[in-house]
């Protein structure tokens, strides 16, 4: 009975963060990205702009939600439901700290801890091109459609890499356990030293499976208008935009989890900092690199997932399990 | 020349797309009519007209000063060399006498309003790739070639500074250690530019061997300017029909043989470097202070203390500003070398004060006809990468 309720109210407690967590990214994200231009950013909402993310929850949850006449009602309602969704299981299996101890129980700060952690988190990732690649679909746009076909081959080509890159990790640790995979690296060491360069082509990865620059293509704003959201307003626009920043933190969270140690760090800081600065790192390079680099063009993109990036984590996967196996 | 009618790869399975004219990327209201054929383009079309305000029938009705303030709003990023090409073809047919000083100021704005052009250029083209910030950066330096221009002009987009004759007005005090300061924090603006850009695989992968022009097609089609000038021809007005004084200056004319949306990105890249040397060499030249217009009173305002003190000058300002000055009968045509290319005024004049025909070679017009050559066979993408490095401005294209 506790147990249940203990479950409620983390996953209640997930949400709220998860949903403060989307709010301030985008502040910071927005703030940050007026620095690098020589601008301020949104800062009258409040001190420093701290309210600003209310004030625009509180505009695109009061905006009209407008359908184009002729788009499939059912699809095009349900698929930013379908994006936010995916976006917010993922987190659900990815430990955000260590253990604590209330009313004499252990607590394992994530919400579920099953022994295929890391393949679930990825299982959800996928799901989430769904509601892209429908809501591009239904909504009778011809900027949405090519945004969807792109949502679609951009992500199947990068995940194949993107799971490549991490079976390193997998066979390290020697579980997909994620609570399992940080303990191990308490032992071992974290794992972006002997993981290098499967975690750079995870980076890159995490930031085309999130549609951010340079992996825009997706929503490219200068070719195609906004792409799969083009036609979307209001709340169900905000939802797509939640899930690509919850996606964000997502991403972050479990590189951090498997590469850089979880919530491991000095004991000056309590575990769940460490985490949270960490991701905080993460973001600040993915706004960094949005505020930097161009656009891929979308046969350059193709050829790079499939020629450059998957060759590559296939070779070091092949040599990771011959080195754990004992062979070299 | 004709555009060969487009090969499809499957029959009838083409979409037509309407690009613009509302769209982030198309700078104004450039509309294309895209047929894709999935992400490939199979057929370009630019539709024009959109920002069409008849200034050239507009012209017929004003007097030959009032039509100035027409040419800055043809290619208003550029309204110095418009303004100069008019001014020129006006006083060539009057066949009037400018001061030197004049003339030099005319270059020195001439070429301040090349780099502050190539400067939106360069930040709206990286920014169509993808890349947002350095948009601001360009921005940044554009605004202090635009604080040139108001404290010389006192506006800062329309300046109509250059008049028949010579000039609106003198060179405000100390202006010359403004752009002594603008010269000298030169170098270190390029440098921050091309560390976003120069050498990046990102950007040199959208523009190498993109948006492909061969020499004869750009002649075939009129293209003048950079665009040209990245196929391997060095035409530029400024040395080959000099005017001004140009052929004083000692700057070269960066050119390419490539033909792509890379070349004419280095061609425009390099030819900021070579307007800035050309800033620094006039500035030698003129004096603070000095004569700024002919001293003939026919065409030019007389100085304020004269009119106040002066019969004469009174009805010479009178006859001026209400009825304008007479221009011979007569027709000329005078080009200059502006940013986006040749900038010509085409002028008839029946002998009154009011042109009989005015007519503008814009060179955006003329550039953005290429536009299904350069389309050809390309992406979406690609279309973005074309437009941005043809470099058009719709205010030119459309009048």
């Amino acid at each position: 009975m506790i147990s249940t309720i203990l479950l409620i109210i983390k996953i209640l407690v997930l949400i709220g963060i998860l949903m403060g967590g989307f709010a301030y990214t985008t502040l910071v994200e927005r703030r940050l990205l007026g620095f690098f231009q020589l601008r301020l950013g949104p800062n009258r909402v409040g001190p420093q702009g701290l309210l600003q993310p209310l004030a625009d929850g509180l505009k695109m949850a009061l905006k009209e939600d407008l359908m184009p006449l002729g788009a499939d009602p059912i699809v095009y309602r349900m698929a930013p439901v379908f994006s936010l969704f995916a976006a917010l299981s993922v987190d659900a299996v990815i430990p955000f700290g260590a253990p604590i101890h209330i009313f004499g129980q252990s607590v394992s700060l994530d919400i579920a801890n099953p022994s295929i952690g890391l393949l679930i988190a990825f299982a959800f990732s996928s799901l989430g091109i769904y509601g892209i690649v429908l809501g591009g679909w239904a909504s009778q746009n011809k900027y949405s459609l090519l945004g969807g076909i792109r949502a679609s081959a951009q992500m199947i080509s990068y995940e194949l890499a993107m799971g490549l890159s991490v079976l390193g990790v997998l066979m390290m640790a020697g579980t997909a356990n994620l609570e399992n995979i940080v303990l191990a690296q308490r032992t071992q060491g974290w794992f972006f030293i002997p993981q290098i360069v499967p975690f750079v082509i995870y980076f890159i990865t995490a930031i085309a499976e999130t549609n951010r620059t340079p992996f825009d293509l997706p929503e490219a704003e200068s070719e195609l208008v906004a792409g799969y959201h083009t036609e979307y307003s209001g709340i169900r626009f905000a939802m797509f935009f939640m899930a690509e920043y919850i996606n964000v933190l997502t991403v972050s969270g479990l590189a951090v989890t498997l590469f850089f140690g979880g919530w491991l760090g000095p004991s000056f800081l309590p575990p769940i900092l460490w985490f949270v600065i960490k991701v905080a790192v993460f973001v600040f390079a993915f706004i960094w690199i949005r505020a930097t680099f161009p656009r891929f063009r979308y046969d350059k993109l193709m050829s790079f997932g499939w020629k450059v990036l998957l060759p590559i984590s296939f070779i070091y996967f092949l040599g990771t399990a011959a080195f754990v196996s004992g062979l070299l | 020349m004709e555009t060969t009618e487009p090969q499809r790869l499957m029959d009838g399975e083409t979409m037509i797309i309407n690009m613009g004219p509302q769209h982030p990327s198309t700078h104004g209201v450039l509309r294309v009519r895209l047929e894709l054929d999935g992400e490939r383009v199979v057929h370009a079309e630019p539709i024009v007209g959109y920002l069409h305000t008849g200034f050239e029938k507009t012209a017929e009705s004003l007097t030959y000063q009032q039509c100035n303030t027409i040419t800055d709003r043809l290619d208003y990023l550029a309204p110095m060399t418009n303004n100069l090409a008019y001014v020129l073809a006006v006083e060539k047919l009057m066949n009037l006498e400018v001061p030197k000083r004049a003339q030099y100021i005319r270059v020195l704005f001439s070429e301040l309003t090349r780099v502050a052009s190539h400067l939106v250029w360069l930040g709206t083209h990286v920014m169509d790739l993808g890349a947002m910030s350095l948009f601001f950066y360009t921005m940044r330096e554009r605004e202090v070639i635009l604080d040139l221009i108001e404290a010389a002009a006192g506006v800062r987009m329309n300046p109509s500074y250059f008049r028949v004759g010579g000039l609106a007005y003198d060179l405000p005090d100390g202006f010359h250690e403004k752009v002594t300061a603008l010269i000298k924090d030169f170098p270190r603006w390029m440098k921050s530019y091309r560390n976003l850009f120069e050498g990046n695989p990102l950007i040199n992968e959208r523009l190498m061997g993109i948006s492909y022009i061969s020499q004869e097609q750009c002649l075939a089609w009129s293209v003048t300017g950079p665009n040209l000038r990245a196929t391997g021809l060095a035409l530029d007005l400024r040395k080959v029909e000099p005017y001004c004084f140009y052929d004083e200056f000692d700057f070269k004319v960066p050119i390419r043989t490539e033909g792509d949306a890379y070349a004419r990105f280095w061609v425009r890249v390099d030819e900021i470097y070579e307007s800035m040397k050309i800033i620094e060499q006039v500035l030698e030249k003129i004096t603070p202070h000095g004569p700024y217009t002919t001293s003939d009173r026919k065409v030019a305002l007389p100085p304020r203390e004269e009119i106040y003190g002066n019969m004469e000058a009174l009805i010479h300002q009178f006859k001026l500003v209400t009825a304008g000055f007479p221009v011979p009968r007569g027709e000329v045509y005078q080009s200059v070398e502006g940013p986006r290319g040749e900038m010509g005024f085409y002028l008839v004049s029946d002998g009154g004060p009011k042109p009989y025909r005015w007519r503008a070679r814009t060179p955006s017009f003329y550039n953005l006809q290429t536009l299904p050559i350069l389309c050809q066979d390309g992406l979406v993408a690609d279309v973005i990468t074309a437009i941005g490095s043809i470099d058009i401005m719709l205010g030119d294209v459309d009048k």
